[in-house]
């Protein structure tokens, strides 16, 4: 009688636990990621011959209700067609019943990685700009992310930046208040990831540090643009106490914006994403910013660091113009 | 900043400067205020020239050139005019005078910007 190898057992174990796509367009690669409801695997498109992220329940869903959340999430994405979302190219049903989604593969880093790189402060808001503009796209369209955070967002190789993992979005009504057929049962869901910071069960969903007040406390049904707003500000106030010199404050400025978008209360926010960005948009030009009122002398030093350039090739001017007059007179 | 706009306000404010500089010579003194208002027109000019070169020719050494060329030729326009004694001060105007064309075409090239409001789709 002959002993299989561990090294036979264990490919005998990943084999059998691929999901079988014989019936689907995809062949997987290669298995990249675990999340709470599925897993994600790199996956050949045999159709048109490119890659795919496939994200595929991890086991056949016998209450339908994992199935339902996922395919909510593929519906989702389908609805935000956006530069800085993910898109999602397909969905559909395997032989074993587990429910499945195509959708881009996003070959980078994601933003949290990329931070701890030490990027530059200009480079890091003007990703957090892009963030902020895909969020507020996804706020037109009336949904909220509600799990928005560094881990979530993915900067590709040509500096695109990508809004990733639905999995807990959810779909406002014109008023506001919840679109109960895109909500995922709260009560009975819940996110479970690898990392630390973890979602919690019940009725909360998100991560801790970057869910706004009123969604710790599971206020559902108050929750708003405002709370991806706070979660945005989270992000930022990340972005400029991580990877850099540590000796060195944030600019007062953007540290204003942060502490305004992470206010407790929901009504000193601001009222939108696009508030938000606009404002750090305003910081990175030099503008005055919503959040930080000035006085005469940060005004004037705003204005001359603003014009440094121009203010050092008048007082150039005005040197060399001196010698020339020296030189003229003598 | 548009490239036109930058190379106006630079232009106007070394202008300023360069007419002030009169103060210095006395022979010329009385005149201040003419020469104040006459050098920043030509500034002005020299800056709206060299933007819109700057916003058609994207190559910082040509910029300098044109720069230097526009602020001598303005220069000399000007310096061409003599006092009311009749002497010409050729060197003392147009060495300032390119030196404004030259820091503004530097300037226009390296720091305005070409970018044109995005258009909606019709």
């Amino acid at each position: 009688m002959s002993w299989l190898s561990d090294d036979a057992i264990f490919r005998l174990q990943t084999a059998t636990a691929l999901p079988d796509l014989s019936a689907t367009r995809y062949r997987i690669v290669e298995r990249i990621a675990s999340g709470g409801m599925g897993t994600v695997y790199l996956a050949e498109d045999s159709v048109l011959g490119r890659r795919v992220a496939l994200k595929i329940l991890d086991v056949p869903d016998t209450s339908g209700e994992l199935a339902a959340r996922l395919l909510r999430e593929a519906k989702i994405l389908a609805r935000l067609e956006h530069p800085g979302i993910i898109p999602v190219h397909g969905a559909g049903t395997l032989a074993d019943g587990r429910v499945f989604y195509a959708m881009k593969l996003v070959e980078g880093q994601r933003l949290d990685e990329l931070v701890s790189r030490g990027e530059s402060l200009p480079h890091r808001l003007r990703l957090f700009q892009r963030v902020c503009d895909a969020v507020a796209f996804a706020h037109a369209r009336k949904i909220l992310h509600r799990d928005l955070k560094p881990e979530n967002i993915m900067v590709g190789p040509f500096g695109e930046v990508l809004v990733m993992d639905w999995g807990i979005a959810k779909s406002l009504r014109g008023g506001g208040s919840l679109d109960a057929a895109m909500e995922p049962n709260e009560g009975s869901l819940a996110r479970d990831t690898s990392d630390s910071a973890i979602t919690a069960h019940g009725a909360i969903l998100g991560t801790p540090g970057y869910m706004a007040p009123e969604q710790e406390r599971g206020e559902v049904g108050s929750l708003d643009e405002r709370s991806d707003v706070y979660s945005l500000g989270a992000i930022l106030q990340y972005l400029l106490k991580t990877g850099l010199d540590s000796s060195a404050n944030a600019p007062r400025p953007l540290a204003a914006i942060a502490r305004k978008a992470m206010a407790s209360n929901p009504a000193d926010r601001y009222t939108s994403a696009g508030e938000l960005g606009l404002d750090v948009a305003r910081y990175l030009d030099g503008l005055p910013v919503s959040a930080y009122p000035e006085n005469i002398w940060r005004r004037a030093a705003r204005w001359a660091v603003r014009y440094r350039v121009a203010i050092v090739l008048v007082l150039t001017y005005l040197i060399i113009r001196a010698l020339l007059l020296l030189w003229f007179r003598r | 900043m548009n490239k036109i706009v930058y190379g106006l306000i630079l232009g106007g404010i070394l202008g300023i400067f360069d007419g002030l500089t009169a103060w210095f010579t006395p022979a010329v003194r009385s005149q201040l205020l003419m020469i104040v208002v006459g050098s920043t027109i030509k500034g002005i000019i020299a800056g709206v020239l060299i933007g819109f070169f700057a916003k058609k020719v994207n190559s910082l050494p040509l910029g300098i050139l044109f720069g230097l060329a526009v602020g001598l030729a303005l220069a000399f326009a000007v310096a061409a005019m003599p006092d009311p004694t009749g002497n010409h001060y050729y060197f003392q105007i147009m060495l300032p005078g390119g030196l404004v064309g030259l820091i503004v075409g530097y300037a226009t090239q390296r720091y305005g910007s070409s970018i044109a409001p995005a258009r909606t789709q019709s």
